[in-house]
């Protein structure tokens, strides 16, 4: 409720666990993975997790960036702060797990691919998409993981802050856009690597 | 859930704050194109002079935002801690797993210690991003 404070619901609403341990085996299943792709180069895995690994990243981001972001940006704040403090501590596990799946096993296969060549017809490309990646990690890491992460321990203290809610938020908003944006690009830039 | 615009006794976060979370940025940004030209490059050398002045500046960058952090006077340090602490697992995790994929990738010399450097920087940058713009918003009392 905007505007409204009510203390006796405030202090029984529950704790948000910011990061859910409970996906922290799963984390640590990927993690053994990737590494032994890597160290055996073994292709079947080193594909299994760019492929999965990327489709995901592009899903979410997509979705997030173009289907969740503009009902969010709809909504009050109070049923922002409601969504979020559900939402946002799945994200804090499931993506960075995702980028690093993607990111550590793709550059292996562009490796194996010859792609990394300079020779390369598909080197220019490659080149375009680290650009793609660059922004999408840079606006990632500098402005949304923060907003999400003290959105959430906003929405921890007795009595949340709701406008401060809402400026966190509406960064979500926009770089959510930009990265789905991106994700676009990077799209392009796969089907078209694929396809040569 | 509740939530109130009413104004905060302590106003935490709408305080005026030392440019922390955008010195540490532009140091990312910087290890981040950096790292663009070393894959660029890969596996053949890469432009090593380009790279060794990202990494200076972003390093330069990092001493500055830490400076300013342990200037701060009233500032939620245990919040800081908290999240720095568990957001540097998470990417000094990353960054292992990055590091592993240049060694075992055979780069050597120069180019690995500036890989190394570059992903340490990652590595703190991210955490004190992450944890400053946490924390500016607790109350530190």
């Amino acid at each position: 409720m905007v505007g409204a404070t009510i203390p006796s619901q405030a202090h029984v609403r529950q704790k948000i666990q910011v990061v859910p341990l409970a996906g922290l085996p799963v984390v640590a299943v990927a993690v053994v993975f990737v590494a032994l792709s890597i160290g055996f180069n073994w292709r079947w895995g080193l594909m299994f997790n760019h492929v999965v690994g990327g489709g995901l990243w592009t899903g979410i981001d997509l979705f997030v960036g173009f289907v969740i972001g503009p009902i969010l940006g709809g909504l009050s704040i109070p049923a922002r702060a409601e969504f979020a403090a559900r939402f946002m501590p799945k994200m804090v596990i499931i993506m960075p797990t995702v980028v690093m799946m993607t990111l550590a096993t793709g550059f292996q296969v562009a490796r194996q691919a010859g792609n990394l060549a300079a020779s390369s017809p598909n080197h220019a490309w490659l080149i375009v998409s680290f650009c793609v990646v660059g922004v999408m990690a840079a606006v990632a890491l500098s402005v949304l993981e923060p907003a999400n992460i003290a959105v959430l321990y906003e929405m921890n203290k007795p009595v949340p802050n709701g406008e401060r809610i809402g400026r966190l938020m509406k960064r979500f908003i926009y770089t959510a856009g930009i990265t789905g944006a991106m994700q676009i690009a990077t799209l392009i830039i796969m089907t078209r690597l694929g396809s040569r | 859930m509740s939530t109130t615009n009413a104004p905060h006794p302590v106003a935490a976060g709408d305080r005026p704050m030392p440019p922390v979370a955008w010195l540490s940025s532009v140091a990312l940004c910087l290890v981040i194109v950096g790292g663009i030209v070393l894959a660029s490059d890969a596996p053949r050398a890469a432009p090593l002079g380009l790279v060794t002045a990202f990494l200076i500046v972003a390093i330069a960058l990092m001493v500055m935002a830490a400076g300013m952090l342990v200037r701060i006077k009233e500032f939620a340090w245990a919040t800081f801690g908290v999240v720095f602490k568990w957001a540097l697992l998470a990417y000094v995790v990353v960054s292992g797993m990055i590091e592993f994929a240049f060694v075992h990738d055979h780069t050597r010399g120069s180019s690995l210690v500036l890989v190394t450097l570059m992903l340490t920087v990652f590595a703190l940058s991210v955490p004190t991003t992450i944890a400053f713009t946490t924390a500016r918003f607790v109350d530190p009392t």
